[in-house]
């Protein structure tokens, strides 16, 4: 147990640096030149550009810079974002906050509504319901997740006037002054269009396992032994399919992750798919560093957690270990 | 034997399967052409044939499970009534009870003891069945990939104990298992037949099924073209009839092992 983890913590570090030294030079390769980005629209004559180069460093060699971002990051120093003017860490877990609640929401909402209606559409296979469930997810799966956006704005904020057009407070709040009730009429979009786009995945691969395992040969006997379908479900089936579903759930992490950044940049909601986009728009190099890396370790938690809980749910991974 | 009660009765059984061909073209294929079949109280009936000749398939059509595209033809009389649907959901389970082949019948996310209760068995009875097959307390706690041949045999047959099951299909109960477990489990099957549960084991060890059955079916291209007593079939070559038959009891090992030439000919069914 304890010589996995160490194992995963030397991989996770591993994964870390490639991301940022990826990025880093990523961003280094683009067009974008920060010391422009930094000055926008105002003019600069080129000693102010170079006093500007020299205060954010950005006139020493490339490799320079990373190693030095590197040895800060290890004292726990992530740099000053240069748009936001504030600690990198400061910026990133503020903006997280607001992200948080909506990727929460909406994963734990696909995740119960793609297990419901991949379980369904698998026990009532080849019926109407199954067809209909079939062409929902079919549908959703080929269109993007911004798309969705759009049309429920049209139709939910334009249209019917019921929801926000975006931001995750009322105009003129700020967030923290936001009452619950605001920030959840704010959330409420946004989750929509990202469950909705992540339930179809879940749900079909949850019918096609959940089709393997009621044509296995323990399907059959069960029924044999006077089982009807739903009871084999609850007995059986939930507990089988529960593996791949474990896999799929918290490799949708990164998916939601990614899905954010789209969705929030529709609804203009404040949170950190948003400020992704704007430090990689503004060439805010440490912010955007910053963000690689911390999404990387997100999802990384995220599908190391998955393999800790095979273990919980899988009877033959747990006793294989305990026995090894 | 009681000879007199009989509990299963199979007249004119055939299976068909719709298939696709190339194109989308159907044909159906007859896996059973024209069984015939009689089960009497406390008898052991062994359906021998080769592998792959459709005897499981009886099996899944007397319980009802086949695949969609099957059909089912033929009458099927449990206790001199027809096993219609309604009859089958009663029956099937508590009555009527299949003893399946392999491990791999039992859920690998289940333990076992939880799992021979089944939804109509009491921890009680679960664990009278396995005191009575020699399984310790602890196999209850076990998984089913932990589980030994021998051990995973005699817990899918504590599944028929725990019902007060009147008809057992064993469908290939022997292969896979050393021949002291195999013989253990004929054992078992004898028991359970003198305490006045009727079985139907479909097989294709003649030897092994000669230990514990009373009427041997022969289960030929889809149907059964012979049937007689093990009695006949120990007594030898000269008290069995039907030309196939003989061909079988000459091909055993102690008997010569011998092959005739037209062996795999068309010609042994009528």
């Amino acid at each position: 147990m304890w010589k996995t983890i160490f194992l995963n913590a030397v991989k996770m570090l591993f994964l870390l640096l490639a991301v940022s030294f990826i990025t880093f030079m990523l961003v280094e390769l683009s067009p974008i030149d920060a010391v422009s980005a930094y000055i926008g629209e105002n003019s600069a004559t080129d000693a102010q550009r170079e006093q500007i180069a020299e205060y954010w460093g950005l006139n020493q060699p490339p490799l320079t810079r990373y190693l030095k971002w590197i040895s800060n990051l290890l004292h726990g120093d992530m740099g000053t974002s240069m748009i936001y003017r504030q600690p990198v860490i400061k910026v990133i877990s503020e903006h997280f906050k607001l992200s948080f609640w909506l990727m929460l929401f909406s994963w734990i909402l696909s995740g119960i509504l793609g297990l419901l209606l991949g379980v369904t559409a698998s026990v009532y296979r080849e019926s109407v319901i199954d067809k209909i469930i079939k062409i929902y997810c079919l549908a959703l799966e080929s269109s993007p997740a911004f798309w969705i956006g759009m049309i429920l704005l049209l139709i939910f904020s334009v249209r019917l006037q019921i929801f926000p057009m975006g931001l995750a407070s009322p105009v003129g709040t700020a967030v923290t002054d936001a009452t619950l009730g605001e920030r959840v009429q704010h959330m409420i979009l946004p989750v929509t269009a990202l469950s909705l786009t992540g339930i179809s995945k879940i749900t079909l691969q949850t019918r096609e396992k959940m089709n393997q395992v009621l044509e296995s040969d323990y399907a059959l006997f069960a029924r044999t032994r006077g089982e009807t379908i739903w009871q084999f479900v609850f007995r059986h089936g939930l507990r089988n399919i529960l593996l791949p579903f474990i896999t799929l759930q918290f490799g949708a992490l990164s998916e939601l992750f990614g899905g954010s950044v789209l969705a929030e940049t529709v609804f203009t909601y404040p949170g950190l798919g948003n400020t992704t986009v704007q430090s990689a728009l503004k060439g805010d190099i440490p912010l955007f560093l910053g963000i690689a890396v911390f999404s990387a370790l997100f999802v990384f938690i995220g599908n190391l957690t998955a393999n800790i809980l095979y273990a919980v749910a899988d009877p033959r991974i747990r006793e294989g270990e305990r026995n090894s | 034997m009681k000879k007199e009660n009989i509990i299963l009765e199979a007249k004119d059984i055939s299976v068909r399967f719709r298939m696709y061909d190339r194109g989308l073209k159907k044909y159906q294929l007859e896996v059973i052409k024209n069984l015939n079949i009689t089960l009497h109280e406390g008898e052991i009936l062994a359906v021998v044939g080769a592998s792959g000749s459709g005897k499981s398939v009886l099996a899944h059509g007397i319980l009802g499970i086949l695949p969609s595209n099957a059909e089912l033809g033929g009458e099927i009389l449990f206790e001199h009534q027809p096993l219609t649907k309604k009859l089958r959901k009663e029956k099937v389970g508590s009555e009527i009870i299949m003893i399946p082949q392999s491990v791999t019948y039992l859920d690998p996310l289940m333990k076992t003891g939880k799992q021979v209760q089944g939804i109509k068995g009491t921890k009680q009875q679960q664990e009278q069945a396995f005191e009575r097959y020699g399984l310790k307390k602890s196999v209850s706690d076990m998984y089913p990939f932990q589980l030994s041949g021998g051990m995973a045999r005699r817990a899918l047959i504590s599944t028929a104990v725990i019902s007060n099951a009147k008809l057992i299909l064993a469908d290939e109960p022997t292969p896979g298992l050393s021949e002291e477990i195999a013989l253990e489990t004929m054992k078992h099957f004898r028991e359970l037949a003198d305490s006045g549960c009727s079985i139907l084991m479909i097989t294709h060890d003649i030897e092994i099924a000669l230990k514990a059955a009373d009427t041997i079916a022969v289960f030929y291209d889809g149907q059964t073209i012979d049937t007689c007593t093990s009695e006949q079939f120990r007594q030898g070559k000269d008290a069995l009839h039907h030309p196939y038959t003989k061909a079988l009891w000459s091909a055993l090992p102690q008997n010569g092992f011998c092959v005739p030439e037209n062996f795999l000919r068309k010609e042994y069914s009528e």
